[in-house]
């Protein structure tokens, strides 16, 4: 609900763009939501319903929904499963990880000499040691005996991606 | 594990089915509250005010669009630092006083801060990066996706 961060210019029109600034907090929870917005832009309800479903299905929004603060919800073991997979075993590697229901992201980055892990998996659980039986089952699905658990002691910031 | 201070919620069979549904299928809708009653069964007020406890209790943090930052023409990365012990809070404050950091922990490692920046241009990306690393006079790593696997966050309860 902020113009403080104006150097955001993307690849959006204008409209859904400011239709974005004005609910990127988060809707009311009313019966309708979208009707203080609808009238900034001085289009109608239905109008927003349209455009946010094309940002969905054009996948400049990755989806509309709750941003779950999980440490509530009692996930407080978030571990990060680091990895140094070989070059060419990278894609189907990639795709087993990315196959368990444990794992919520799975990335390829870039290795280095200080930091010698090239692919990254998130593992939340409610414990440490669900994570770590997580982490091991994966580990002998893939063939992958060495990796390390990277696990977060303290959320220092969480609000998600804003425009 | 001890440390439970954050002892999880009392979820009641409405909670449990509000928040296996709206991760995931939040209906895109003029009235989205009162689709997701008829879905479970249940009426608006209701959703309304089991959904109002939730936020109030951290559960929910708020529902809106997720941006996809390379879908809007944009870059991101994840970015790690190795900072000493004493000055963890005032590199916290470095980092997060940059809306383009979203996500930001501290981590068991040597590099033991680890945070995501999302910028509109790659430019603007590195100068962050670079004035980070030049105001904590730290190593950091800079960690951009190559391919993305997966990103699925669903917290079944």
């Amino acid at each position: 609900m902020s113009e403080q961060n104006p150097i955001w210019k993307s690849d959006m029109d204008e409209t859904d763009e400011k239709l974005i600034r004005l609910i990127q907090d988060g809707i009311e929870f009313t019966h309708a939501p979208f009707a203080a917005a609808a009238e900034e832009l001085g289009i109608s309800e239905d109008e927003i319903v349209v455009r946010l479903k094309k940002l969905n299905e054009q996948k400049k929004i990755r989806r509309f929904g709750a941003s779950i603060g999980h440490i509530a919800l009692g996930f407080t073991a978030n571990g990060m499963g680091v990895w140094d997979i070989p070059e060419d075993k990278i894609e189907e590697i990639g795709q087993k990880m990315a196959s368990f229901h444990e794992v919520s992201h799975c990335y390829h980055r870039p290795r280095s000499a200080e930091w010698p892990y090239n692919m990254y998996t998130m593992i939340h659980g409610r414990t440490q040691e669900e994570c770590y039986a997580a982490a091991e089952k994966i580990s002998k699905a893939v063939g992958i005996p060495e990796y390390r658990l990277v696990f977060s002691e303290r959320e220092l910031k969480k609000k998600g991606v804003r425009i | 594990m001890a440390a439970v201070q954050n002892r999880p919620i009392e979820l009641d069979e409405i909670d449990r089915k509000l928040i296996n549904l709206i991760q995931l299928e939040f209906p895109i809708s003029a009235h989205p509250f009162e689709e997701i009653a008829a879905e479970i069964g249940t009426t608006e007020d209701i959703v309304i005010d089991k959904l109002s406890r939730l936020k109030n209790e951290g559960v929910i943090r708020r529902i809106g669009p997720i941006i996809n930052t390379r879908g809007i023409g944009g870059t991101n990365t994840l970015a790690a630092v190795k900072v000493p012990e004493n000055q963890i809070e005032k590199a916290a404050a470095v980092i997060n006083k940059y809306d383009e950091v979203s996500h930001n922990y501290l981590r068991n490692e040597e590099y033991n801060i680890w945070f995501t920046v999302s910028a509109p241009t790659q430019d603007r990306l590195n100068q962050i990066l670079s004035e980070i690393q030049t105001e904590l006079d730290c190593p950091l790593l800079d960690l951009p996706t190559i391919k993305q696997f997966k990103i699925q966050v669903n917290f079944h309860v």
